[in-house]
C-alpha cells in the first residue's frame, strides 16, 4: 500500500491538471489523465468462478489479459440495470493494468488547484476510501478517484500475504 | 564515437559469451585433456577476445588474455598436458578478465586493478611445463601453428602502457580474418552461433502482441470466409490462415530458453567448491534441454547456484567419509528438469550426507523456532522443511562457502516470488532431493478445453490421464455414493469424482446430452475424475498470469485467449483437487493461506481422507483411503473354503478374506451380502470383511495412541466419534496369507 499512500499524498498538494471523466449511477468522477491507458467501448467478458463479487470477468485486450473491476460494486452503488452495457476506462496501477467498469464515458477535462478541496466529511461509505478529493467546478462536482485503491479487491490483500 | 560504443558493447556481448563456454570446456578438458576439439574451442573463445580487444585498444585485457593464449596454445599443440594446476591458472585468468570486462562495462575504461598475479603465474606455468615437457621448439618462439602474425605484436603488448600502434592493429585484424577461415570449416558449433542472432526482448514481446492481434482478425476473417463463394478468396484466407499459425508459434519460440542456458555455469561452480572442500563431486544434468521462459530463467538462477553450493559444502561428504560409508569416493549432483502437470519441475539430488532429522529438530529448539511441542508433532519430512525458515542453518562449523544462516529462506522466497513451491527430501546418509516447481507464466502448453456451468476451462494435458464417457445405463448406476462423495470404479479402482461446476458454484447447464464425461486427472500422485458437460478439443495454449485481484483463487493456474478472441481460465488441478478435498496434500503453506480459508482450513498440513466403517457393532474403526483398493460385496453363497481360509473368486484370481470382527474377537454379524475392503498388498489382493461402510471423512487427525494395541495404530475422534484407526498391514500379515511375499 506504500506506494499508492505516497501517490495519494503527493498528489493533493499538487492535483492534476487534466482529468479523464465518467458516470457512475449519477456521480461524476475523473482519473488522472496520466493513468488512462485508454477508454473502450464494452468488451465481452470471461466471467470468473470463486473470485470476488468486484471482480466481473477477464476482458482481452489485443492479447493481454485485463481483469475488469465493476467500480458499482466497488464503490457499494447499485448494480446497473439490466442490458446496460457498462465502457471500460483502462488504467495503469502498480499492480498492472486494469479496466474499470464505469457508466458513461465523459469528457477529458482542464481543472485547476484553486478548485480542489478535500473529500468533504459527510461522503461517506467505500466512495470516501476511493476518492482523493473534489474540484468544484462550475456547474457541478467531479470526484476524482483514486485508481491505485479501486483496483485492490478483497483476496488480492491474502494474495500478496502470502508471498 | 557512437560507433565505437556499438562496437564495445558489442564485443562484450560476445566475449561473455565465449567465457561461459569456456568455463565449462575447461572443466571439461580437465576430464578428457587431449580432447583437441574442446582445446581447439578454447583457444578460439580467448583468441577472439585477445584479437578484438587489442584492436579496441584494452591493453591490460590484452596483456591477460595473451599470456592465456601462449599456454593454451601450447596445449592445443601438444606441447604439454592440461592438469589441474594449469586448468587452476586458465580459469584465474578467465576470472581477470570477466572482472576487466565488467569493469568496462559500467565504466568504460578496464579498471585500476592489477592482474600482474595472474600474468605471472600463466608465465611461470608456460615455463615450468615447457622444461618439463618434452619440448619441440624454444619455449620463448611463437608456437609453430599459432598465427604468427598476431603473436608478434601483441607480444610486445603486455607491459606497454600506450595504446597499440596502428600498424599492428590493421595485421591483427587480418590475422583474425585469416583465421576465421579454418573455424567455419572445421568446427560446426562455430557454424551455430553464427546462424543465431541476438533480439531486443522487448522486441519480441511487442511482436508477441501483435501477433495475438493478428490471430484475432485471421479468425474473423475465417469466420466471414463461411458466407463466401469466391474461391480464390477462400483460398487466400486459408493461407492467411496457415501462416499466422506458424507466425504465432514461432514468435512464442523466441521467448523461451533451454534451462542449459543457467545450467552451463555449474559444472565450473562445483569443481571451484570441491576442490576448495577438498572433496570430489561430479555434476550431472537431465533434460537440459527444457524450454523455459526468459523471465523465469533469470528468477531462479540465484537459488540453483544456491542449492548447488549448499550441496557441495553441506551434502557431498569428503572422500574419505565417503568410503567408510561405502559409497564411491566421487560424489555426485543430479540436476533433472522437465515439464509437468502445467509447471516446470527442477530437481536438485544429492547422494551426500542427507539431513539427520533429529539434528534439525535440535537446532530449530535452539534457535527458538519451534516450541518444544510443536517439534515433537511434525514429521521427519515437516522438520526437514524447517532448513527453510529464515536464520537456520545447520552446518557444523560456519564456512565461507555457506552456512551463515542465511540462504535457504531466501531461495524459498525467491522461487515463491515467481509463483513457484520448493519441496525437500533427505534421507540422512543417503542424500537430499529438492524438488522446485515453477509455474509456465508464459509458455505454450497443450490443454483439453472442457465446458461447465456454460464456462470453457482448459485443463493442462500434462496431468490429464483419461477420458472416460459413460451412457445409458452407466451413466445412471455407474456413479456411486459414500456419505456425500462420488466415486467411480475405474477398473475397479475407486476414482473420486468432483462436478466442476460445483466446485466452481456455477449453476449446471441442462444438456440434451445425458452421458456423464468424466476427465481422469493426476494431481500429486492422486487420481480424481472431474464430471465435465462437454469435452472440447485439445489445443496448443499460451499462459497468462492472472492480475494480482486474482491471486487468491488455487483453482486457477492462469488464463488463455482461445481462437474466438476470448478469454478463457486454465484450471490449476493441484489447486482444484484440494479445493474439492480429493487431494489432500498441500504445496506451500503459502499458496494455502492464499486459498479461501474454508479451504485453507480443510487443506491444513494433517488433513486426510479417511474411510470410516464398523467392523463389527461395536467397533468403528477408519483407514486412509489412499490403502483402499476396492469396495466390493459378495453374496456368502459365493464364499469357498481352502484349507482354513476363506476366499472367493474374484475377477480370475482367489481373493483370500480376513473377517474384522473375527480378528479383533467380536460376534460376527450374520450380514448378506458381505461387505468387503479389498486392498493391494505386495501385488496381490486381499479383502477385509467388515460390518457396514460408514462414510468417507476428510479432516485433520490427531492419533491419540494410548489405546495403541495389535491392529490398532490409535484412536481419533471422527464426526464427534471415538473411532479406532486400524494397522491393515498387521492385520493382514498376522491373518498369515503372505508370509513368502513379506520374507
Amino acid at each position: 500500500m506504500t506506494p499508492s499512500e505516497f501517490a495519494h499524498a503527493t498528489d493533493q498538494r499538487t492535483p492534476p491538471r487534466q482529468v479523464a471523466t465518467f458516470m457512475l449511477d449519477q456521480l461524476y468522477f475523473g482519473v488522472e489523465v496520466l493513468k488512462v491507458q485508454e477508454v473502450i467501448r464494452y468488451q465481452e467478458l470471461t466471467r470468473i468462478p470463486l473470485a470476488p463479487p468486484v471482480v466481473e470477468g477477464l476482458i482481452n485486450l489485443r492479447g493481454q489479459i485485463v481483469t475488469a473491476i465493476e467500480l458499482r460494486r466497488r464503490l457499494g452503488l447499485a448494480d446497473r440495470k439490466d442490458g446496460a452495457l457498462p465502457m471500460n476506462v483502462v488504467v495503469r496501477t502498480s499492480d498492472g493494468v486494469v479496466s474499470l467498469l464505469v457508466d458513461e464515458i465523459g469528457d477529458v477535462v482542464e481543472v485547476a488547484e484553486a478548485q480542489f478541496e478535500q473529500a468533504p466529511d459527510t461522503l461517506a461509505g467505500p466512495t470516501r476510501d476511493l476518492v482523493r478529493g473534489v474540484y468544484k467546478l462550475k456547474d457541478r462536482l467531479l470526484l476524482l478517484l483514486d485508481e491505485e485503491r479501486a483496483a485492490v479487491v478483497d483476496g488480492s490483500d491474502a494474495g500478496e500475504r502470502a508471498h | 564515437m557512437s560507433e565505437s560504443d556499438d562496437l564495445i558493447r558489442e564485443f562484450l556481448i560476445e566475449s561473455h559469451e565465449g567465457l561461459d563456454r569456456l568455463d565449462q570446456d575447461l572443466v571439461e578438458l580437465e576430464k578428457d585433456p587431449r580432447n583437441r576439439e574442446t582445446l581447439g574451442s578454447v583457444f578460439r573463445a580467448i583468441h577472439t577476445i585477445k584479437g578484438t580487444c587489442g584492436f579496441l585498444g584494452f591493453t591490460k585485457l590484452e596483456g591477460v588474455s595473451h599470456v592465456g593464449e601462449s599456454l593454451l596454445s601450447r596445449l592445443r599443440d601438444g606441447d604439454m598436458v592440461l592438469d589441474a594446476d594449469i586448468t587452476t591458472g586458465l580459469l584465474g585468468m578467465v576470472d581477470a578478465i570477466r572482472e576487466i570486462l565488467a569493469a568496462i562495462e559500467s565504466t568504460g575504461a578496464e579498471g585500476d586493478a592489477d592482474y600482474t598475479a595472474v600474468i605471472q603465474r600463466l608465465q611461470e606455468l608456460n615455463e615450468q611445463k615447457g622444461q618439463a615437457a618434452r619440448t619441440v621448439a624454444a619455449p620463448a618462439a611463437p608456437p609453430v601453428a599459432a598465427p604468427a602474425v598476431v603473436e608478434v605484436p601483441s607480444a610486445a603488448a603486455p607491459a606497454a602502457p600506450a595504446p597499440p600502434p596502428p600498424a599492428p592493429v590493421a595485421e591483427a585484424v587480418v590475422a583474425h580474418a585469416e583465421d576465421a577461415e579454418p573455424v567455419t570449416t572445421d568446427d560446426r558449433k562455430g557454424a551455430v552461433s553464427d546462424s543465431s542472432l541476438r533480439v531486443d526482448v522487448g522486441l519480441v514481446d511487442k511482436l508477441m502482441n501483435l501477433v495475438g492481434e493478428l490471430v484475432l482478425a485471421r479468425n474473423q476473417i475465417l469466420q466471414f470466409t463461411t458466407t463466401q463463394n469466391d474461391a480464390s478468396f477462400v483460398n487466400a484466407t486459408q493461407r492467411l490462415n496457415l501462416v499466422t499459425s506458424e507466425l504465432q508459434e514461432g514468435v512464442m519460440k523466441t521467448r523461451m530458453q533451454p534451462i542449459g542456458n543457467v545450467w552451463s555455469k555449474f559444472p565450473r561452480v562445483v569443481r571451484d567448491l570441491a576442490s576448495m572442500c577438498g572433496k570430489q563431486v561430479r555434476i550431472e544434468m537431465e533434460g537440459k534441454e527444457t524450454d523455459l521462459d526468459r523471465t523465469i530463467i533469470e528468477a531462479i538462477k540465484d537459488p540453483l547456484t544456491h542449492i548447488i553450493r549448499n550441496s557441495v559444502d553441506h551434502g557431498i561428504e569428503s572422500p574419505a567419509d565417503r568410503i567408510a560409508r561405502g559409497k564411491r569416493a566421487e560424489g555426485t549432483i543430479r540436476l533433472r528438469a522437465f515439464h509437468e502437470g502445467g509447471q516446470i519441475n527442477i530437481e536438485i539430488s544429492d547422494d551426500g550426507a542427507g539431513i539427520a532429522a533429529e539434528k534439525v529438530r535440535q537446532r530449530a529448539l535452539q534457535r527458538g523456532l519451534v516450541t518444544t511441542d510443536q517439534s515433537q508433532r511434525l514429521s521427519d519430512h515437516d522438520v526437514i522443511k524447517l532448513i527453510f525458515l529464515p536464520g537456520f542453518s545447520t552446518a557444523e562449523k560456519i564456512t565461507n562457502v555457506s552456512g551463515r544462516g542465511v540462504g535457504m529462506d531466501v531461495v524459498k522466497t525467491n522461487i515463491e516470488k515467481i509463483g513457484g513451491t520448493v519441496d525437500i527430501q533427505s534421507v540422512a546418509g543417503s542424500g537430499t532431493t529438492l524438488k522446485i516447481k515453477i509455474p509456465l507464466t508464459l509458455a505454450i502448453i497443450p490443454a483439453l478445453m472442457v465446458s461447465s456451468g456454460g464456462e470453457r476451462f482448459a485443463i493442462p494435458q500434462v496431468s490429464l490421464l483419461e477420458l472416460v464417457r459413460l451412457e445409458g445405463m452407466q451413466a445412471s448406476s455407474g456413479i456411486e455414493r459414500i456419505g456425500k462423495a462420488l466415486f467411480y470404479r475405474l477398473r475397479g479402482n475407486l476414482l473420486p469424482l468432483v462436478h466442476l461446476h460445483s466446485a466452481l458454484r456455477l449453476d449446471p447447464v441442462n444438456t440434451t446430452d445425458d452421458a456423464v464425461n468424466i476427465v481422469v486427472l493426476k494431481a500429486d500422485q492422486r487420481q480424481f475424475g472431474l464430471v465435465v458437460e462437454t469435452v472440447h478439443d485439445t489445443e496448443e495454449i499460451v499462459v497468462k498470469p492472472l492480475g494480482k485481484q486474482l491471486k487468491g483463487l488455487t483453482a486457477f493456474a492462469g488464463a488463455t485467449i482461445m481462437g474466438d478472441g476470448r478469454v478463457a481460465l486454465i484450471l490449476d488441478v493441484l489447486g482444484l483437487g484440494q479445493m474439492a478435498q480429493v487431494v489432500s496434500e498441500t504445496r506451500s503453506s503459502g499458496n494455502a493461506a492464499a486459498a479461501s480459508s474454508e479451504a485453507a482450513a480443510s487443506t491444513s498440513e494433517d488433513t486426510r481422507t479417511l474411510l470410516v466403517f464398523q467392523a463389527s457393532e461395536r467397533d468403528r474403526m477408519a483407514l486412509p483411503l489412499s490403502l483402499v483398493a476396492r469396495l466390493e460385496e459378495f453374496p456368502r453363497s459365493l464364499l469357498e473354503q481352502s484349507g482354513d481360509r476363506t476366499v472367493v473368486q474374484y475377477r480370475g484370481e482367489i481373493l483370500p478374506l480376513v473377517s474384522l470382527a473375527r480378528y479383533f474377537h467380536r460376534p460376527e454379524a450374520q450380514v448378506d451380502p458381505l461387505q468387503v475392503i479389498v486392498f493391494s498388498f505386495h501385488d496381490q489382493h486381499v479383502g477385509l470383511i467388515v460390518e457396514r461402510i460408514v462414510d468417507i471423512v476428510q479432516q485433520v487427525v490427531v492419533v491419540d495412541q494410548r489405546h495403541r494395541r495389535r491392529g490398532i495404530i490409535g484412536s481419533t475422534v471422527l464426526q464427534q466419534q471415538v473411532t479406532d484407526l486400524l494397522d491393515a498391514d498387521a492385520v493382514i500379515a498376522d491373518a498369515g496369507l503372505f508370509e513368502a511375499a513379506v520374507a
